[in-house]
């Protein structure tokens, strides 16, 4: 357990899907912290000092530490906190929540983005080939509330933010319905009990302000 | 007819004279079938298998991290272009190399590998991720760094040529240079120990020398502190063990090169 007197930072961007999830791992092991907003594009000399790397959020400082890279940061936030853990004690099912989360950061958010936007095999193409990759974690969440079992754990906060919260806003914004209930019943079902979750509910974009800007990043995405 | 445990076979058999009735030699045959599903194990023996390619540099990661831990394991070379039932049966996904198939799971993704065999074989010597949460990210922050920034200009340096290749290269020695400030004094990544971060770069050590033949350039005089662990890394027994020889990863790239830059 952390010692009582802690001061955890976290420079993050309200509308990017990697600094919510860790607003929400600290908020479900009730850590306080002090939330920093990056005005992105234009970028904080602080951001630039403690991510020289990378130079992106989220960043999470915790007393005189410093990290970076959202899922390198929800473990540290597992290990150090060990109440409500949230990845799987058993080292085969910790494996899995890894490898879909990559999947997810990955492979849905490549194909799911740009490829709608700019569609070089057509949009229908695209989209079929967007719900193939889906329909690998419509598999994994069939018969269970969350991917974590009955309450969220690592990969409910990383596709939690990444598919409903964010791609699933965008895909509205240019009239898709991605992950229809006749396709992706168990998704479809996922995705109404995260909306029911408190902490989850709190960390996600307030959403008539999210689409008008997903709308500009969609446009400003078609020309350049 | 008795059940009787069979320590050749590490199966259940049914052994004695059968009757001769033909509703005894139905029962018996019934029986057979339900024994050849019930197999015994002894409780420490794992069935392990690797399906792999040669020269993969994170086939090699996954080699390297079952040597250092000791582990008993079956290497099944892959053929890239023909791939096996097994592996799109285990890996569905991406239907790539390394897979690791434990007792019949298989776990896909390198660094997931070399992580899930740190965690699996905890009580075996050589952990390979640090203890301190902290020190535990900052292994996973630069192994996160060498599969972006190191990757990226890798791949093109060997696949490409003229500009494109030369903007791979510099890249790649920028990339290079931000890791040995990294490893700045150190023997190791993992300090005195060799561990997580070495054994992914580990994979791109095999590479170098093909890397600088396809690119006609020189790493040492660049990176002349990084390239000392490297020779340290590939003295190592458990890498000695997993990585080919030099000189077939340099004929092999060539061979693919000739296939890429037409």
């Amino acid at each position: 357990m952390a010692k009582k007197e802690e001061c955890v930072k976290l420079l993050g961007f309200w509308i990017s899907p990697f600094s919510r999830r860790v607003e929400m791992a600290l908020k479900l092991k009730g850590v306080p912290y002090e939330y920093l907003e990056e005005d992105l594009p234009k970028k904080t000399p602080l951001l630039l000092e403690l991510n020289p790397v990378h130079k992106k959020v989220p960043v999470l400082v915790h007393n005189d530490k410093i990290l970076s890279e959202s899922h390198v940061i929800l473990e540290y936030i597992d290990q150090t906190w060990s109440n409500n853990p949230f990845l799987p004690q058993d080292p085969y099912e910790k494996a899995m929540a890894r490898f879909w989360a990559k999947f997810v950061d990955e492979q849905i958010l490549a194909a799911g983005f740009m490829p709608l936007i700019k569609p070089k095999k057509g949009i229908e193409v695209a989209i079929e080939e967007t719900r193939e990759l889906i329909m690998f974690l419509e598999k994994e969440v069939t018969g269970k509330d969350f991917f974590g079992g009955e309450t969220i754990g690592f990969l409910d906060m990383v596709a939690g933010t990444m598919i409903p919260f964010c791609l699933v806003r965008a895909w509205e914004c240019m009239g898709i319905d991605m992950i229809s209930e006749e396709k992706f019943p168990g998704l479809s079902r996922w995705i109404k009990k995260l909306n029911e979750v408190e902490i989850v509910r709190e960390c996600i974009p307030p959403k008539e302000k999210h689409i008008e800007r997903m709308n500009k990043i969609i446009e400003k995405s078609k020309s350049s | 007819m008795t059940l009787r445990y069979s320590h050749n076979s590490d199966r259940l058999t049914w052994r004695g004279e059968a009757k001769t009735s033909p509703i005894r030699s139905r029962t018996k045959k019934r029986m057979e079938l339900v024994s050849s599903f019930i197999r015994i194990r002894p409780r420490m023996a794992d069935e392990v298998i690797l399906l792999d390619f040669w020269p993969s540099p994170f086939g090699v990661r996954a080699r390297i991290a079952l040597r250092e831990k000791g582990v008993e394991f079956e290497y099944r070379e892959e053929n890239l272009r023909d791939k096996s039932p097994l592996l799109l049966q285990m890996n569905p996904v991406h239907k790539k190399i390394p897979v690791l198939i434990h007792n019949g799971k298989p776990v896909c993704e390198s660094m997931n590998v070399v992580q899930y065999i740190d965690e699996v074989w905890s009580d075996k010597k050589n952990p390979l991720l640090p203890s301190d949460p902290y020190q535990r990210a900052q292994a996973r922050f630069w192994v996160d760094f060498i599969d972006t920034k190191v990757y990226e200009p890798a791949d093109k340096i060997w696949s490409t040529k003229g500009e494109v290749q030369e903007k791979a290269k510099k890249e790649y020695i920028e990339a290079l240079k931000i890791l040995e400030s990294e490893l700045g004094n150190k023997p190791y990544f993992g300090g005195d120990n060799f561990g997580f971060i070495d054994i992914a770069m580990t994979g791109y050590y095999m590479w170098f020398e093909a890397s600088e033949k396809c690119g006609n350039f020189s790493i040492e005089p660049e990176c002349p502190t990084l390239m000392a662990s490297a020779k340290r890394c590939l003295q190592r027994d458990s890498v000695v063990n997993s990585v080919p020889d030099p000189e077939k990863i340099v004929e092999f790239a060539f061979k693919i090169r000739k296939i890429y830059c037409v």
